[in-house]
């Protein structure tokens, strides 16, 4: 959470570009973590949270991720329209009185809470690339955002079933499966979107 | 002294404190302007960006504001928008002005999958009649399945006034809107916002460096170099010194000759008008 408001403090005054930020606060982050970890006498298991295991999730863990969840899709909801303007134009969201620095603030939030709660299943390498690639995927297959918002959600629910039955099956560690699936699903949409748009 | 004259004097005072306050307000009232800035300067980093700024815009007014490169043109129209606070002075505006602004240009994504139609209508509170008569006026029918990332710079710049009018708006404001565009595609763009200035009788502010593009159209002239150098009609203004010693004497000759074949062209219009 401290990270995420970071980033966005530092992403104001745009002296760097967001990618490199990205780049420095996401590894600075991770090796705090792992100092800190290490200052701490009580075992925590490394594996578990750099790759997650879905297998220790507990019902109430699952309670928590509804209400996560729930709070995140309201959030999202409420400020569609806005968030998008933003997205599209700073300016021209200021112009319509839409405070951008509110919406990225929302934004960051609402990452903030979908990472802390998918920690645990899929673990922190794989959360960037479960939040990326469904994303990418639908993009090949749309042409509204809107749209593209539910595709990739259903590419997302999607790649989770078959990559946990996969790795049920073949006795795999289940994120890195789900993170296959998907990608799978990526390059088979750009091939078929590449396809499409020929014809 | 006695209490009555004590209450008296009260009231008296009272009285003019009111009286006072109506003359204020009737003041306010009588200059009608949509918009108006008083006193505004921008100081930023020590160093003065608007430096006193007096300007008011009126109904139907078309204002264009010129001036070198730094001058604070987009400044002011911020202040003005109130995207930016001043360090001094006030914008007074008309209550709920609607105002319609169109960016210089904007720096969308091209991975973000949006189509024209959707673009222009995101957020925007309007009817269909509305809606239809700004698809024409702006001439983006053929384009209205797009997706935003395949337009063409002036197509474009036709969709982005499109959306800043689809509100009615009682004042445009434009940033350099055909900053991006070839000299044709200036011209059809500068065109097509005079038959719309026209047709709806609404107000325009803009900054431009083509000014003998909208010489024709444009009622007044501001010339701002981090102070207002001249304000006028374009006409007075290209003989207007602080204007020659700014952009040279060859620019206000180019002026004057458009001006004169603008001129022309409205004599020419003129009779023909009377001649029906």
């Amino acid at each position: 959470m401290v990270f995420g408001f970071l980033f966005l403090w530092l992403q104001q005054s745009k002296a760097l570009s967001s990618d490199t930020l990205l780049g420095v606060l996401a590894h600075v982050a991770l090796a705090l973590g792992i100092i800190v970890i290490s200052f701490n006498k009580i075992k925590i298991d490394l594996h578990a949270i750099l790759f997650g295991d879905i297998l220790t999730v507990s019902s109430n863990d699952i309670w928590g991720m509804y209400i996560g969840v729930f709070f995140a899709i309201i959030l999202i909801l409420f400020n569609w329209s806005s968030l998008l303007l933003v997205t599209v134009d700073e300016d021209l969201a200021k112009a319509e009185g839409i405070n951008p620095l509110y919406m990225n603030l929302l934004l960051t939030s609402v990452l903030t809470i979908v990472v802390a709660l998918s920690l645990q299943i899929i673990g922190l390498l794989l959360i960037t690339a479960m939040l990326i690639i469904p994303a990418a995927t639908a993009r090949r297959l749309v042409n509204s955002p809107g749209i593209m918002v539910v595709i990739s959600t259903l590419i997302g629910i999607f790649s989770v079933i078959i990559g946990i039955y996969i790795s049920v099956e073949t006795d795999i560690p289940s994120g890195p499966s789900i993170v296959v699936v998907s990608a799978v699903l990526f390059f088979l949409s750009h091939f078929f979107g590449k396809f499409l748009k020929k014809e | 002294m006695n209490v009555k004259q004590f209450i008296n004097y009260d009231l008296l005072i009272l009285f003019k404190i009111q009286s006072s306050k109506k003359d204020c307000h009737q003041k306010m009232k009588s200059t009608n302007a949509l918009i108006s800035a008083h006193n505004i300067s921008v100081i930023k980093n020590e160093k003065v960006i608007l430096d006193n700024i007096e300007i008011e815009i009126k109904k139907n007014d078309f204002l264009t504001i010129i001036g070198p490169n730094g001058a604070g043109k987009t400044m002011l129209l911020k202040c003005l928008m109130e995207f930016y606070k001043p360090n001094s002075g006030q914008i007074i505006k008309k209550t709920n002005l609607k105002i319609g602004y169109m960016p210089q240009s904007i720096n969308i994504i091209n991975t973000m999958p949006m189509s024209v139609q959707n673009f222009i209508t995101v957020r925007k509170k309007f009817d269909d009649i509305s809606y239809r008569q700004v698809v024409s006026e702006t001439k983006i029918k053929k384009i209205i399945n797009k997706q935003l990332s395949v337009l063409s710079g002036g197509e474009m710049q036709r969709v982005l006034l499109a959306r800043s009018l689809l509100n009615n708006p009682e004042l445009l404001i434009l940033d350099e809107p055909a900053q991006n565009l070839d000299i044709s595609g200036q011209i059809y763009f500068y065109n097509l916002l005079q038959s719309i200035y026209l047709k709806r009788g609404l107000s325009i502010l803009m900054v431009s460096h083509d000014l003998h593009l909208v010489m024709a159209s444009t009622k007044k002239v501001l010339c701002l170099s981090n102070h207002i150098c001249c304000i006028g009609k374009p006409q007075q203004i290209t003989k207007d010194p602080e204007f020659i010693s700014m952009f040279g004497k060859d620019m206000a000759n180019i002026m004057a000759v458009y001006q004169h074949s603008n001129e022309i062209k409205k004599v020419q219009h003129n009779n023909t008008i009377t001649g029906e």
